[in-house]
Protein backbone atom coordinates (compact mmCIF):
# COMPACT_ATOMS: atom_id res chain seq x y z
CA UNK A 1 0.00 0.00 0.00
CA UNK A 2 2.69 2.51 0.90
CA UNK A 3 4.89 0.97 -1.63
CA UNK A 4 2.48 1.98 -4.82
CA UNK A 5 1.41 5.34 -3.20
CA UNK A 6 2.20 9.18 -4.98
CA UNK A 7 4.67 9.98 -2.83
CA UNK A 8 3.03 13.86 -2.54
CA UNK A 9 0.24 12.48 -0.64
CA UNK A 10 1.81 9.87 0.76
CA UNK A 11 4.42 13.15 2.28
CA UNK A 12 1.39 14.92 3.17
CA UNK A 13 -0.92 11.86 4.90
CA UNK A 14 2.58 10.81 6.64
CA UNK A 15 3.31 14.41 8.09
CA UNK A 16 -0.19 13.85 9.90
CA UNK A 17 1.31 10.99 11.48
CA UNK A 18 4.43 12.43 12.67
CA UNK A 19 2.22 15.19 14.30
CA UNK A 20 -0.03 12.94 16.10
CA UNK A 21 3.06 10.87 17.72
CA UNK A 22 4.68 14.21 18.41
CA UNK A 23 7.24 13.83 16.10
CA UNK A 24 9.38 11.28 13.82
CA UNK A 25 10.81 8.40 15.54
CA UNK A 26 14.36 8.53 16.10
CA UNK A 27 16.01 5.91 13.80
CA UNK A 28 19.23 5.17 12.37
CA UNK A 29 19.76 4.37 8.52
CA UNK A 30 21.37 0.70 8.32
CA UNK A 31 21.15 1.03 4.16
CA UNK A 32 21.26 4.26 2.77
CA UNK A 33 18.04 5.06 -0.03
CA UNK A 34 19.45 3.86 -3.36
CA UNK A 35 17.48 3.55 -6.38
CA UNK A 36 17.79 0.93 -8.84
CA UNK A 37 15.79 -1.62 -11.18
CA UNK A 38 13.74 -4.34 -10.81
CA UNK A 39 12.90 -6.12 -14.40
CA UNK A 40 9.08 -6.57 -14.96
CA UNK A 41 7.87 -9.93 -15.86
CA UNK A 42 4.99 -11.10 -17.84
CA UNK A 43 3.98 -14.69 -19.05
CA UNK A 44 3.92 -15.35 -22.87
CA UNK A 45 0.37 -15.43 -24.15
CA UNK A 46 -1.12 -13.74 -20.80
CA UNK A 47 -0.74 -16.95 -18.89
CA UNK A 48 2.41 -19.05 -19.89
CA UNK A 49 6.06 -19.32 -19.20
CA UNK A 50 7.51 -16.08 -17.82
CA UNK A 51 9.24 -13.30 -20.03
CA UNK A 52 11.08 -9.91 -19.54
CA UNK A 53 8.46 -7.22 -20.65
CA UNK A 54 11.05 -4.29 -19.25
CA UNK A 55 12.40 -2.64 -16.31
CA UNK A 56 10.83 -0.14 -13.92
CA UNK A 57 12.77 2.24 -10.99
CA UNK A 58 11.94 1.19 -7.41
CA UNK A 59 14.16 2.93 -4.47
CA UNK A 60 15.35 0.55 -1.48
CA UNK A 61 16.12 1.99 2.30
CA UNK A 62 16.79 -0.38 5.41
CA UNK A 63 16.55 1.71 8.76
CA UNK A 64 16.30 0.65 12.49
CA UNK A 65 14.29 2.68 15.19
CA UNK A 66 16.04 3.65 18.25
CA UNK A 67 13.49 0.61 19.97
CA UNK A 68 15.33 -1.71 18.08
CA UNK A 69 12.60 -2.43 15.17
CA UNK A 70 14.39 -2.47 11.61
CA UNK A 71 12.14 -1.25 8.69
CA UNK A 72 12.73 -2.32 4.90
CA UNK A 73 11.25 0.34 2.46
CA UNK A 74 11.16 -0.79 -1.40
CA UNK A 75 8.93 1.64 -3.29
CA UNK A 76 8.58 2.27 -7.20
CA UNK A 77 10.37 5.21 -8.67
CA UNK A 78 12.90 7.77 -7.53
CA UNK A 79 12.03 9.46 -4.75
CA UNK A 80 14.21 8.41 -1.05
CA UNK A 81 11.91 10.21 0.93
CA UNK A 82 9.36 7.89 0.17
CA UNK A 83 11.37 4.78 0.58
CA UNK A 84 12.09 6.39 3.70
CA UNK A 85 8.70 7.06 4.66
CA UNK A 86 7.70 3.15 3.65
CA UNK A 87 10.72 1.91 5.94
CA UNK A 88 9.57 4.36 8.76
CA UNK A 89 6.23 3.19 8.36
CA UNK A 90 7.48 -0.55 8.48
CA UNK A 91 9.55 -0.42 11.80
CA UNK A 92 6.54 1.32 13.48
CA UNK A 93 4.35 -1.08 12.59
CA UNK A 94 6.59 -4.04 14.81
CA UNK A 95 6.20 -1.32 18.05
CA UNK A 96 3.18 -1.51 19.86
CA UNK A 97 2.66 2.09 20.71
CA UNK A 98 3.04 3.49 16.78
CA UNK A 99 1.30 0.53 14.87
CA UNK A 100 -2.05 1.56 15.77
CA UNK A 101 -2.01 4.96 13.78
CA UNK A 102 0.22 3.66 10.90
CA UNK A 103 -2.51 1.18 10.17
CA UNK A 104 -4.35 4.12 10.16
CA UNK A 105 -3.04 5.79 7.70
CA UNK A 106 -3.12 2.42 5.76
CA UNK A 107 -6.32 2.44 5.91
CA UNK A 108 -7.23 5.37 4.77
CA UNK A 109 -4.36 5.16 2.00
CA UNK A 110 -6.31 1.48 0.65
CA UNK A 111 -9.72 3.96 1.35
CA UNK A 112 -8.57 6.27 -1.44
CA UNK A 113 -6.75 3.78 -4.05
CA UNK A 114 -10.31 1.90 -4.02
CA UNK A 115 -12.05 4.66 -4.51
CA UNK A 116 -10.07 6.22 -7.46
CA UNK A 117 -10.34 1.72 -8.92
CA UNK A 118 -13.95 2.00 -8.12
CA UNK A 119 -14.08 5.30 -10.38
CA UNK A 120 -12.42 4.44 -13.27
CA UNK A 121 -14.20 1.13 -13.20
CA UNK A 122 -17.66 2.72 -13.31
CA UNK A 123 -16.00 5.15 -16.03
CA UNK A 124 -15.12 1.98 -17.72
CA UNK A 125 -18.86 0.96 -17.08
CA UNK A 126 -20.12 3.92 -19.19
CA UNK A 127 -17.92 2.85 -21.98
CA UNK A 128 -19.58 -0.50 -22.33
CA UNK A 129 -21.29 -1.15 -25.46
CA UNK A 130 -25.18 -2.28 -25.49
CA UNK A 131 -25.30 -4.34 -28.85
CA UNK A 132 -29.05 -4.45 -30.25
CA UNK A 133 -29.75 -6.54 -33.05
CA UNK A 134 -31.52 -5.89 -35.82
CA UNK A 135 -34.49 -7.57 -36.15
CA UNK A 136 -35.14 -8.61 -39.99
CA UNK A 137 -38.74 -8.55 -41.03
CA UNK A 138 -39.94 -9.08 -44.25
CA UNK A 139 -41.52 -4.95 -45.67
CA UNK A 140 -45.33 -4.56 -46.08
CA UNK A 141 -46.55 -7.19 -48.62
CA UNK B 1 35.28 0.35 -43.96
CA UNK B 2 35.63 1.27 -40.11
CA UNK B 3 34.99 4.37 -38.91
CA UNK B 4 38.50 5.89 -37.37
CA UNK B 5 38.87 8.77 -34.83
CA UNK B 6 39.74 12.45 -35.49
CA UNK B 7 40.86 14.54 -32.73
CA UNK B 8 39.78 18.10 -32.89
CA UNK B 9 36.49 20.03 -33.16
CA UNK B 10 35.90 20.48 -29.29
CA UNK B 11 35.15 24.70 -29.28
CA UNK B 12 32.54 23.98 -32.12
CA UNK B 13 31.01 20.95 -30.28
CA UNK B 14 30.22 22.75 -26.98
CA UNK B 15 29.51 26.23 -28.92
CA UNK B 16 26.81 23.87 -31.07
CA UNK B 17 25.81 22.78 -28.21
CA UNK B 18 25.04 25.37 -26.53
CA UNK B 19 22.77 27.28 -29.42
CA UNK B 20 21.10 23.98 -29.63
CA UNK B 21 20.35 24.29 -25.38
CA UNK B 22 18.83 27.88 -26.33
CA UNK B 23 16.83 25.90 -29.79
CA UNK B 24 15.84 23.28 -27.12
CA UNK B 25 14.02 26.22 -24.49
CA UNK B 26 12.99 28.51 -27.51
CA UNK B 27 12.05 32.05 -26.97
CA UNK B 28 12.11 33.01 -23.49
CA UNK B 29 8.46 34.81 -23.47
CA UNK B 30 6.65 31.14 -23.72
CA UNK B 31 5.99 29.95 -21.04
CA UNK B 32 8.67 26.60 -19.96
CA UNK B 33 7.03 22.87 -19.87
CA UNK B 34 6.81 21.36 -16.80
CA UNK B 35 7.55 17.39 -16.49
CA UNK B 36 4.02 17.26 -15.22
CA UNK B 37 2.42 18.38 -18.18
CA UNK B 38 4.33 16.17 -20.25
CA UNK B 39 3.48 13.58 -17.73
CA UNK B 40 -0.11 14.14 -18.07
CA UNK B 41 -0.77 15.80 -21.30
CA UNK B 42 1.75 14.20 -23.72
CA UNK B 43 1.33 11.02 -21.37
CA UNK B 44 0.86 8.69 -25.00
CA UNK B 45 4.62 9.73 -25.79
CA UNK B 46 5.41 9.57 -22.43
CA UNK B 47 3.85 5.53 -22.45
CA UNK B 48 5.79 4.76 -26.00
CA UNK B 49 9.01 6.19 -24.42
CA UNK B 50 9.29 4.27 -21.35
CA UNK B 51 8.25 0.82 -23.37
CA UNK B 52 10.68 1.65 -25.84
CA UNK B 53 13.49 3.10 -23.56
CA UNK B 54 12.21 -0.37 -21.87
CA UNK B 55 12.14 1.67 -17.93
CA UNK B 56 8.63 2.06 -16.75
CA UNK B 57 8.95 5.59 -15.14
CA UNK B 58 6.73 8.31 -16.31
CA UNK B 59 8.77 11.39 -14.47
CA UNK B 60 12.10 10.06 -16.06
CA UNK B 61 10.01 9.51 -19.42
CA UNK B 62 8.61 12.97 -19.07
CA UNK B 63 12.49 14.42 -18.67
CA UNK B 64 13.70 12.75 -21.25
CA UNK B 65 11.21 14.32 -23.89
CA UNK B 66 11.63 17.43 -23.09
CA UNK B 67 15.57 16.94 -22.93
CA UNK B 68 15.13 15.40 -26.68
CA UNK B 69 12.96 18.36 -27.81
CA UNK B 70 10.05 15.45 -28.29
CA UNK B 71 12.11 13.52 -30.41
CA UNK B 72 11.29 10.42 -29.16
CA UNK B 73 13.46 8.12 -30.58
CA UNK B 74 16.64 10.51 -28.62
CA UNK B 75 14.35 10.46 -25.91
CA UNK B 76 13.81 6.67 -25.74
CA UNK B 77 17.42 6.59 -26.17
CA UNK B 78 18.32 8.89 -23.29
CA UNK B 79 15.77 6.29 -21.00
CA UNK B 80 18.13 3.58 -21.90
CA UNK B 81 21.16 5.08 -21.37
CA UNK B 82 20.13 6.06 -17.82
CA UNK B 83 18.97 2.52 -16.88
CA UNK B 84 22.65 0.91 -17.31
CA UNK B 85 23.81 3.15 -14.65
CA UNK B 86 21.34 1.79 -12.19
CA UNK B 87 21.74 -1.31 -10.07
CA UNK B 88 19.57 -4.56 -10.50
CA UNK B 89 17.65 -5.41 -7.51
CA UNK B 90 15.64 -8.13 -8.95
CA UNK B 91 12.76 -9.38 -11.41
CA UNK B 92 9.30 -8.95 -10.65
CA UNK B 93 6.86 -11.79 -10.64
CA UNK B 94 5.33 -12.69 -13.55
CA UNK B 95 2.74 -9.75 -13.91
CA UNK B 96 -0.77 -11.58 -13.91
CA UNK B 97 -3.01 -9.67 -16.44
CA UNK B 98 -5.93 -11.49 -16.55
CA UNK B 99 -6.49 -9.78 -12.98
CA UNK B 100 -6.05 -6.64 -14.71
CA UNK B 101 -8.37 -3.81 -13.51
CA UNK B 102 -9.70 -3.21 -16.82
CA UNK B 103 -10.41 0.69 -18.35
CA UNK B 104 -10.63 -0.79 -21.94
CA UNK B 105 -11.11 -4.46 -23.42
CA UNK B 106 -12.57 -5.36 -26.70
CA UNK B 107 -12.68 -8.03 -28.67
CA UNK B 108 -13.49 -7.53 -32.59
CA UNK B 109 -13.58 -11.73 -33.05
CA UNK B 110 -16.50 -12.19 -29.97
CA UNK B 111 -19.38 -9.72 -30.29
CA UNK B 112 -20.74 -11.27 -27.24
CA UNK B 113 -17.42 -11.67 -25.00
CA UNK B 114 -18.67 -12.12 -21.57
CA UNK B 115 -18.19 -8.92 -19.47
CA UNK B 116 -18.67 -6.71 -22.85
CA UNK B 117 -17.31 -4.12 -24.59
CA UNK B 118 -15.65 -1.55 -22.76
CA UNK B 119 -14.38 0.97 -24.99
CA UNK B 120 -12.45 3.10 -22.62
CA UNK B 121 -10.76 6.53 -23.36
CA UNK B 122 -10.08 5.43 -27.17
CA UNK B 123 -9.30 7.84 -29.96
CA UNK B 124 -11.42 4.78 -32.30
CA UNK B 125 -14.58 6.46 -33.59
CA UNK B 126 -13.44 10.17 -32.88
CA UNK B 127 -14.01 11.84 -36.42
CA UNK B 128 -10.14 13.01 -36.60
CA UNK B 129 -10.77 16.10 -37.09
CA UNK B 130 -8.70 19.22 -35.92
CA UNK B 131 -10.56 20.95 -32.59
CA UNK B 132 -9.86 24.42 -32.78
CA UNK B 133 -11.47 24.44 -29.47
CA UNK B 134 -7.85 23.37 -28.15
CA UNK B 135 -6.12 26.01 -29.55
CA UNK B 136 -7.99 28.27 -27.49
CA UNK B 137 -6.30 27.15 -23.99
CA UNK B 138 -8.34 26.91 -20.90
CA UNK B 139 -11.34 25.60 -21.17
CA UNK B 140 -11.94 22.36 -19.00
CA UNK B 141 -13.36 19.21 -21.10
CA UNK B 142 -16.91 17.94 -20.36
CA UNK B 143 -16.20 15.44 -17.58
CA UNK B 144 -16.34 11.95 -18.50
CA UNK B 145 -19.54 10.48 -17.38
CA UNK B 146 -19.61 7.81 -13.92
CA UNK B 147 -22.24 4.42 -14.01
CA UNK B 148 -23.74 4.20 -11.22
CA UNK B 149 -21.99 0.31 -11.09
CA UNK B 150 -18.54 -0.31 -11.99
CA UNK B 151 -17.39 -3.05 -14.38
CA UNK B 152 -16.47 -6.82 -12.98
CA UNK B 153 -13.32 -6.74 -10.75
CA UNK B 154 -11.93 -9.54 -13.36
CA UNK B 155 -13.26 -9.87 -17.07
CA UNK B 156 -12.70 -13.03 -18.44
CA UNK B 157 -10.14 -13.25 -21.29
CA UNK B 158 -10.38 -15.04 -24.72
CA UNK B 159 -8.86 -18.02 -23.16
CA UNK B 160 -11.33 -18.54 -20.32
CA UNK B 161 -13.47 -18.28 -23.29
CA UNK B 162 -12.41 -20.99 -25.66
CA UNK B 163 -10.84 -22.90 -22.97
CA UNK B 164 -14.19 -25.57 -22.98
CA UNK B 165 -13.91 -26.12 -26.63
CA UNK B 166 -9.68 -26.52 -27.12
CA UNK B 167 -10.27 -24.63 -30.25
CA UNK B 168 -7.48 -22.09 -28.76
CA UNK B 169 -3.52 -22.90 -28.86
CA UNK B 170 -2.88 -22.56 -24.75
CA UNK B 171 -0.16 -21.25 -23.02
CA UNK B 172 2.77 -23.55 -22.32
CA UNK B 173 3.65 -23.09 -18.25
CA UNK B 174 6.05 -25.53 -17.00
CA UNK B 175 6.77 -26.48 -13.52
CA UNK B 176 10.44 -25.29 -12.50
CA UNK B 177 11.82 -23.29 -15.83
CA UNK B 178 14.23 -21.98 -16.67
CA UNK B 179 14.96 -17.83 -16.16
CA UNK B 180 13.05 -16.38 -19.20
CA UNK B 181 15.88 -15.20 -21.70
CA UNK B 182 17.09 -11.21 -20.62
CA UNK B 183 18.58 -8.99 -23.33
CA UNK B 184 20.11 -6.58 -20.76
CA UNK B 185 22.41 -9.41 -19.75
CA UNK B 186 22.84 -11.46 -22.95
CA UNK B 187 23.25 -10.36 -26.64
CA UNK B 188 21.09 -11.50 -29.10
CA UNK B 189 20.89 -15.97 -30.38
CA UNK B 190 19.36 -17.96 -32.47
CA UNK B 191 17.32 -19.70 -32.98
CA UNK B 192 15.47 -17.18 -30.48
CA UNK B 193 13.07 -18.50 -28.07
CA UNK B 194 9.41 -16.92 -27.91
CA UNK B 195 10.26 -15.34 -24.60
CA UNK B 196 13.78 -13.26 -26.29
CA UNK B 197 11.40 -12.78 -28.96
CA UNK B 198 8.74 -10.87 -26.43
CA UNK B 199 11.23 -9.01 -24.77
CA UNK B 200 12.66 -7.79 -27.78
CA UNK B 201 9.06 -7.01 -29.38
CA UNK B 202 8.09 -5.48 -26.24
CA UNK B 203 11.12 -2.85 -26.39
CA UNK B 204 11.04 -3.01 -30.65
CA UNK B 205 10.28 0.33 -32.63
CA UNK B 206 6.72 1.20 -32.76
CA UNK B 207 6.93 2.34 -36.14
CA UNK B 208 8.91 -0.97 -37.86
CA UNK B 209 6.90 -3.09 -35.93
CA UNK B 210 3.50 -1.30 -37.66
CA UNK B 211 5.17 -1.58 -41.08
CA UNK B 212 5.85 -5.34 -40.53
CA UNK B 213 1.85 -6.13 -39.17
CA UNK B 214 0.92 -4.08 -41.82
CA UNK B 215 3.08 -5.99 -44.59
CA UNK B 216 2.24 -9.83 -43.32
CA UNK B 217 -1.66 -8.28 -42.84
CA UNK B 218 -1.14 -7.62 -46.93
CA UNK B 219 0.37 -10.75 -48.37
CA UNK B 220 3.67 -10.54 -47.37
CA UNK B 221 3.34 -13.05 -44.14
CA UNK B 222 1.09 -15.61 -44.52
CA UNK B 223 -1.31 -14.79 -41.11
CA UNK B 224 -4.51 -13.66 -40.99
CA UNK B 225 -5.00 -12.48 -37.98
CA UNK B 226 -7.90 -10.95 -35.74
CA UNK B 227 -8.27 -9.36 -32.89
CA UNK B 228 -9.11 -11.76 -30.13
CA UNK B 229 -8.66 -9.51 -27.49
CA UNK B 230 -7.42 -5.99 -26.58
CA UNK B 231 -6.84 -4.96 -22.87
CA UNK B 232 -5.76 -1.71 -21.11
CA UNK B 233 -5.44 -1.07 -17.70
CA UNK B 234 -3.52 -1.43 -14.31
CA UNK B 235 -2.03 -4.45 -12.77
CA UNK B 236 0.03 -4.93 -9.93
CA UNK B 237 3.78 -5.47 -10.07
CA UNK B 238 4.99 -7.93 -7.25
CA UNK B 239 8.05 -8.16 -6.13
CA UNK B 240 10.26 -10.04 -3.08
CA UNK B 241 12.46 -8.35 -1.67
CA UNK B 242 15.71 -10.04 -0.09
CA UNK B 243 15.18 -8.50 2.89
CA UNK B 244 11.61 -9.96 3.53
CA UNK B 245 11.90 -13.12 1.56
CA UNK B 246 7.35 -12.27 0.84
CA UNK B 247 6.11 -10.66 -1.99
CA UNK B 248 5.03 -7.42 -1.43
CA UNK B 249 3.23 -4.68 -4.05
CA UNK B 250 5.77 -3.14 -5.42
CA UNK B 251 3.11 -0.70 -7.76
CA UNK B 252 0.40 -0.90 -10.14
CA UNK B 253 1.19 -0.15 -13.62
CA UNK B 254 -1.03 0.68 -16.83
CA UNK B 255 -0.80 -1.89 -19.75
CA UNK B 256 -1.76 -2.74 -22.78
CA UNK B 257 -2.40 -6.57 -23.63
CA UNK B 258 -3.45 -7.55 -26.92
CA UNK B 259 -4.31 -11.55 -28.15
CA UNK B 260 -4.42 -11.73 -32.08
CA UNK B 261 -5.60 -14.80 -33.31
CA UNK B 262 -4.97 -16.71 -36.51
CA UNK B 263 -6.21 -20.44 -38.26
CA UNK B 264 -4.02 -22.92 -37.52
CA UNK B 265 -5.33 -25.88 -40.07
CA UNK B 266 -3.41 -28.55 -37.92
CA UNK B 267 -0.30 -30.56 -38.17
CA UNK B 268 0.31 -34.60 -37.67
CA UNK B 269 0.80 -34.00 -33.69
CA UNK B 270 -1.89 -30.63 -33.37
CA UNK B 271 -5.50 -30.56 -34.21
CA UNK B 272 -7.13 -27.39 -36.05
CA UNK B 273 -7.01 -24.54 -33.97
CA UNK B 274 -6.54 -21.15 -33.59
CA UNK B 275 -2.91 -19.92 -32.89
CA UNK B 276 -2.20 -16.96 -30.44
CA UNK B 277 -0.02 -13.81 -31.18
CA UNK B 278 0.48 -11.66 -27.96
CA UNK B 279 1.45 -8.41 -27.64
CA UNK B 280 2.13 -6.63 -23.95
CA UNK B 281 3.16 -3.03 -23.28
CA UNK B 282 3.57 -0.60 -20.50
CA UNK B 283 1.20 2.25 -20.59
CA UNK B 284 -1.28 2.76 -23.32
CA UNK B 285 0.71 2.07 -26.68
CA UNK B 286 -2.63 -0.26 -28.42
CA UNK B 287 -0.83 0.43 -31.86
CA UNK B 288 2.44 -1.01 -30.71
CA UNK B 289 0.61 -3.96 -29.06
CA UNK B 290 -1.19 -5.34 -31.20
CA UNK B 291 1.26 -5.31 -34.15
CA UNK B 292 3.71 -7.09 -31.30
CA UNK B 293 1.23 -9.37 -31.17
CA UNK B 294 1.08 -9.77 -35.52
CA UNK B 295 4.84 -10.35 -35.81
CA UNK B 296 4.45 -12.23 -32.28
CA UNK B 297 2.19 -14.97 -34.18
CA UNK B 298 4.28 -14.50 -37.83
CA UNK B 299 7.61 -15.27 -36.15
CA UNK B 300 5.96 -18.19 -34.57
CA UNK B 301 4.66 -19.28 -38.44
CA UNK B 302 8.17 -19.05 -39.56
CA UNK B 303 9.37 -21.32 -37.14
CA UNK B 304 6.60 -23.55 -38.01
CA UNK B 305 6.90 -23.62 -41.81
CA UNK B 306 10.02 -25.47 -43.78
CA UNK B 307 11.22 -22.02 -45.32
CA UNK B 308 10.28 -18.73 -44.74
CA UNK B 309 9.67 -16.31 -47.44
CA UNK B 310 8.70 -13.05 -46.13
CA UNK B 311 10.96 -10.91 -43.63
CA UNK B 312 8.21 -10.85 -41.05
CA UNK B 313 8.57 -14.43 -40.78
CA UNK B 314 12.86 -14.36 -40.82
CA UNK B 315 13.48 -14.11 -36.87
CA UNK B 316 17.15 -12.62 -37.51
CA UNK B 317 15.54 -9.96 -39.90
CA UNK B 318 12.78 -8.78 -37.72
CA UNK B 319 15.03 -9.24 -34.24
CA UNK B 320 18.19 -7.77 -35.80
CA UNK B 321 16.64 -4.47 -36.83
CA UNK B 322 13.62 -3.72 -34.35
CA UNK B 323 15.56 -1.73 -31.84
CA UNK B 324 15.46 2.07 -33.01
CA UNK B 325 17.98 2.71 -30.76
CA UNK B 326 20.53 0.47 -32.34
CA UNK B 327 18.87 0.88 -35.74
CA UNK B 328 19.46 4.87 -34.83
CA UNK B 329 22.65 4.52 -33.81
CA UNK B 330 24.23 2.28 -36.75
CA UNK B 331 22.41 4.77 -39.18
CA UNK B 332 23.70 8.07 -37.81
CA UNK B 333 26.93 6.96 -36.98
CA UNK B 334 27.48 7.76 -40.69
CA UNK B 335 27.64 11.50 -40.06
CA UNK B 336 30.12 11.34 -37.65
CA UNK B 337 33.60 11.79 -39.45
CA UNK B 338 34.79 9.05 -42.30
CA UNK B 339 37.64 10.96 -43.61
CA UNK B 340 40.13 8.45 -43.67
CA UNK B 341 37.36 5.84 -44.79
CA UNK B 342 36.47 8.61 -47.63
CA UNK B 343 40.28 9.25 -48.68
CA UNK B 344 40.94 5.51 -48.90
CA UNK B 345 37.27 4.86 -51.40
CA UNK B 346 38.32 8.38 -53.34
CA UNK B 347 41.70 6.92 -54.01
CA UNK B 348 39.72 3.54 -54.94
CA UNK B 349 37.48 5.24 -57.27
CA UNK B 350 40.14 7.23 -59.04
CA UNK B 351 42.43 4.32 -59.54
CA UNK B 352 39.57 2.32 -60.96
CA UNK B 353 38.02 5.20 -63.19
CA UNK B 354 41.54 5.52 -64.75
CA UNK B 355 41.78 2.21 -65.50
CA UNK B 356 38.54 2.10 -67.10
CA UNK B 357 39.25 4.64 -69.20
CA UNK B 358 42.02 3.35 -70.51
CA UNK B 359 40.13 0.57 -71.32
CA UNK B 360 37.42 2.53 -73.23
CA UNK B 361 40.26 4.12 -75.04
CA UNK B 362 41.62 0.84 -75.90
CA UNK B 363 38.21 -0.77 -77.05
CA UNK B 364 37.68 1.98 -79.23
CA UNK B 365 41.04 2.10 -80.52
CA UNK B 366 40.46 -1.48 -81.49
CA UNK B 367 36.96 -0.88 -83.04
CA UNK B 368 38.09 1.63 -84.93
CA UNK B 369 40.90 -0.28 -86.33
CA UNK B 370 38.76 -2.96 -86.97
CA UNK B 371 36.34 -0.79 -89.06
CA UNK B 372 39.30 0.66 -91.44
Amino acid sequence: MLAKADPARLASLWADVVADLGGAPPHEVLRPAETGLVMVRGRMGGNGDAFNVGEMTATRTVIRLESGEVGVGYVSGRDRTHATTAALADAMLQTSTRAERVKRLIDSLADEQAAARDLAARKAAATRVDFFTMVRTRGPG
Amino acid sequence: MAYVAVKGGERAISHAHLWLEEERRGPGDVAELSLAQIREQLSLAVDRVMVEGSCCDADLAALAIKQASGDLVEAIFLLRAYRTTLPRFGFSEPLETARMAIRRRISAAFKDIPGGQVLGPTYDYTHRLIDFKLAAEGGAPEPAVVAAEPIADRLPTISDVFSKEDLLQVDERSDGAEAPFDLTRDPMSFPAGRDQRLQALARGDEGFLLSLAYASQRGWGSTHPLCGEIRMGEASVEFTPPELGFPIELAEITLTECTMISEFGGSMERPPQYAKGYGLTFGRNERKAMSMAIVDRALASGAEASETPHAVQDEEFVLYHSDNVEASGFVQHLKLPHYVDFQASLQFVRRLRKEWTARREAELAAAREAAE
